[in-house]
């Protein structure tokens, strides 16, 4: 065990798996010399040479479609999208191709390939260096998404990428590269892609939600429980794409009183389906309408200070959330 | 009909290393691919069948293209218009009307795709989609990991002229540029983007483009196989020496209409068809062949009975075959069966 940023265990998971095959690469803008803009591919390029961390043409429908190519070919492309925002010029070559390559060649092609991407916002990064563009993406069946938490899942799950035999887009929280620190095994493990992950333990409210959003759901779990008794029960569900229906349910079930959180904005989001699974399994059990507690509809992130305030959840507001559906 | 130089017609092939069975083998497949693209638009007049995407008038430069391939090694992508081309690197009849009827059988999709899809990883042609260009930067991944893996193969991809003012076509243009990267990249300017003709869609050549991103770009004759030969020939050698990529531009011309949705005549002049088929690059070649001596009408009849009894077989084959199982829509969305079809 070693205590490591988020960003630092992102980084570990890449070096393992090309320590472990040769035939993963990465390649993305900056990703060489620079090390990435937020230096989470430093070192790397020392390690491993150029041509396995490579710096690629400002293009990002060209990284994507690459790699797509070497994938099918048989590499295992980790294709980083600077910033998620950045990755809709992408969006063809991901939706149209890499989802559809195993589906539209009736089993005879596969594109095992990795897409990495920074999201969220709280960082001052304006419109466009701010968004969680998961909902663009959630629905696509062929892909598969995850968005890991904490620093230990991130290593994991992106392992787990790696080695998937399938398209997955691997969504980075930029603010958590700094923010989580927390012991992470050095040794080899995997998070399987599929499987939600509860948190915490609670008899008066769930809360489900992926990302940022949770430890301040979990700051605020602590709060309320030590000022008011008050025990959330919270579930991370960390693949978005397939979604752990089990998972979800039997965290509904726990109490009754659902909140669901993200950083990405109210409709249409990941949070929706969720709540429509909750809605065709398990309805009558539920002990008051499902809550859910997202980024505003608004096209992005504004940059002034008080606006990005406005925009982002906290600590305040999951509490003042959970209090109102604890008191429902 | 039979015609017979009054030059001395110059023997072309053999100087390019070609035999005089390989010429008549690229004439076959020119014609293999001719007939199936004429009988496909048949059976869908006649009901068989719902969709054909067609491409005569370009077969001649897509068997050159294959015959200066390695068809044991290389990589293809080729695009929907491509019909003489899959032929020619071993796909059969057969096949491709399993394709055209979307029978279970058929190895491009599995009865999934529209015809012209093509995709049949043993024989390396890679599966491909309809918006147009999304091929090209896989054929740069092909290319990137046979530099990464250092194996001596190139990728071949092709695409139409309207499809090169795709960005994908320039985004991968640029990274196989800067990489160096074993990958031919052969637009068929057919003339006509479905309905659009050449003179609004490029403000210049698509040769020329190659320039601004540091490899050569060169513009052959598409009725002339033997030129679109030499000039893949010699495009393979160098990104096999690692000297890159190279972009050609063969020039053709879309003789049928794009498909059979699509009224040709609504946007072109039957004279300008017409005058197009005297430039075909089929019938020049025969007649090449023919002035050298190498080809008889009687051969003619035979290769004509030939590829009649063969689609003949293979219509019959494939209007038989049965359909995928309805339930079968939801296979193959991820490789573990248990997720199939849901989430």
């Amino acid at each position: 065990m070693a205590m490591m940023e988020y960003i630092d265990a992102i980084r570990l998971a890449m070096k393992e798996e090309m320590e472990r095959d040769d035939s993963v690469f990465v390649l993305g803008e900056d990703v060489g010399v620079k090390g990435g803009v937020f230096t989470t591919t430093k070192g790397l390029q020392e390690q491993f040479g150029e041509e396995r961390v490579l710096d690629t043409p400002l293009a990002e429908s060209a990284i994507a479609g690459v790699a797509i190519g070497a994938a099918m070919y048989g590499m295992k492309p980790i294709a980083e999208m600077q910033y998620s925002d950045f990755m809709l010029p992408a969006t063809n070559q991901i939706i149209s191709e890499a989802a559809k390559i195993r589906y539209r060649s009736n089993n005879d092609w596969t594109c095992p390939v990795v897409v990495r991407a920074p999201i969220g916002g709280g960082i001052f990064g304006g419109l466009y260096h701010s968004q969680c563009p998961e909902s663009i993406f959630f629905g696509t069946p062929g892909l598969k998404i995850v968005a890991p938490y904490s620093a230990y899942d991130a290593k994991g799950l992106l392992k787990a990428a790696v080695r998937d035999p399938d398209p997955v887009l691997f969504f980075e929280n930029k603010k958590c590269y700094k923010l989580i620190k927390e012991d992470v095994p050095e040794t080899d493990y995997i998070v399987p892609i599929g499987e939600a992950n509860l948190l915490r333990e609670g008899s008066d409210i769930t809360v489900i939600g992926y990302s940022l959003p949770l430890h301040f759901a979990m700051q605020a779990a602590e709060e309320l429980e030590s000022e008011q008794g008050i025990t959330a029960h919270i579930l991370d569900l960390r693949t978005l794409q397939p979604l752990d229906q089990n998972a979800i349910i039997e965290a509904a079930r726990k109490t009754g009183k659902v909140l669901i959180v993200h950083e990405d904005n109210k409709t249409g989001g990941v949070g929706a389906e969720v709540a429509a699974i909750i809605a065709e399994h398990c309805l009558f059990e539920l002990d008051a309408p499902i809550f859910r507690l997202c980024g505003p509809d608004v096209p992005a992130m504004p940059i002034s200070p008080p606006m990005e305030k406005f925009f982002m959840l906290s600590k305040d507001k999951l509490k003042a959330e959970m209090l109102r559906l604890a008191e429902y | 009909m039979e015609s017979q130089g009054t030059v001395e017609t110059v023997n072309r092939h053999k100087p390019l290393g070609l035999s005089d069975g390989q010429v008549i083998d690229m004439y076959r497949f020119m014609q293999m691919g001719r007939k199936y693209d004429e009988r496909s638009l048949l059976l869908q007049r006649a009901g068989k069948i719902n969709f054909h995407v067609s491409g005569i008038g370009q077969e001649a430069a897509q068997v050159a293209a294959a015959f200066a391939l390695d068809r044991e090694q290389d990589y293809f992508l080729p695009y929907y218009r491509d019909y003489a081309f899959v032929l020619s690197v071993g796909m059969t009849m057969r096949e491709l009307m399993l394709s055209v009827f979307a029978k279970a059988e058929d190895p491009n999709s599995g009865g999934r795709q529209m015809p012209g899809h093509f995709g049949h990883k043993k024989l390396r042609i890679v599966t491909g989609s309809s918006p147009v260009t999304t091929q090209v930067p896989h054929a740069v991944g092909f290319a990137l990991a046979a530099k990464m893996q250092k194996k001596p193969f190139v990728s071949f991809v092709t695409f139409g002229e309207g499809s090169s003012n795709q960005g994908d076509f320039h985004e991968a243009c640029n990274f196989a540029g800067v990489n160096k990267l074993p990958v031919i990249i052969m637009c068929e300017n057919n003339q006509y983007a479905i309905s659009v003709p050449v003179h609004k869609q490029l403000g210049g050549k698509v040769s020329d483009r190659a320039l601004g991103y540091g490899f050569p770009g060169i513009r052959v004759d598409g009725n002339d196989p033997l030129e679109v030969y030499r000039v893949m020939k010699e495009a393979r050698e160098r990104a096999l020496a690692g000297e890159g990529p190279t972009l050609i531009e063969a020039m053709m011309y879309r003789l049928s209409p794009h498909s059979t949705s699509d009224n040709d005549l609504a946007y072109r002049t039957k004279e300008e068809v017409d005058e197009n088929w005297k430039k075909d690059g089929v019938a020049a070649f025969r007649t090449y062949l023919t002035d050298l001596g190498l080809w008889s009408e009687e051969q003619e009849r035979d290769l004509l009975a030939e590829i009649n009894l063969e689609l003949k077989e293979a219509i019959a084959y494939a209007e038989n075959a049965p359909f995928p199982k309805p339930e079968d829509t939801l296979l193959h969305v991820y490789s573990d069966s248990a997720r199939e079809g849901g989430m």
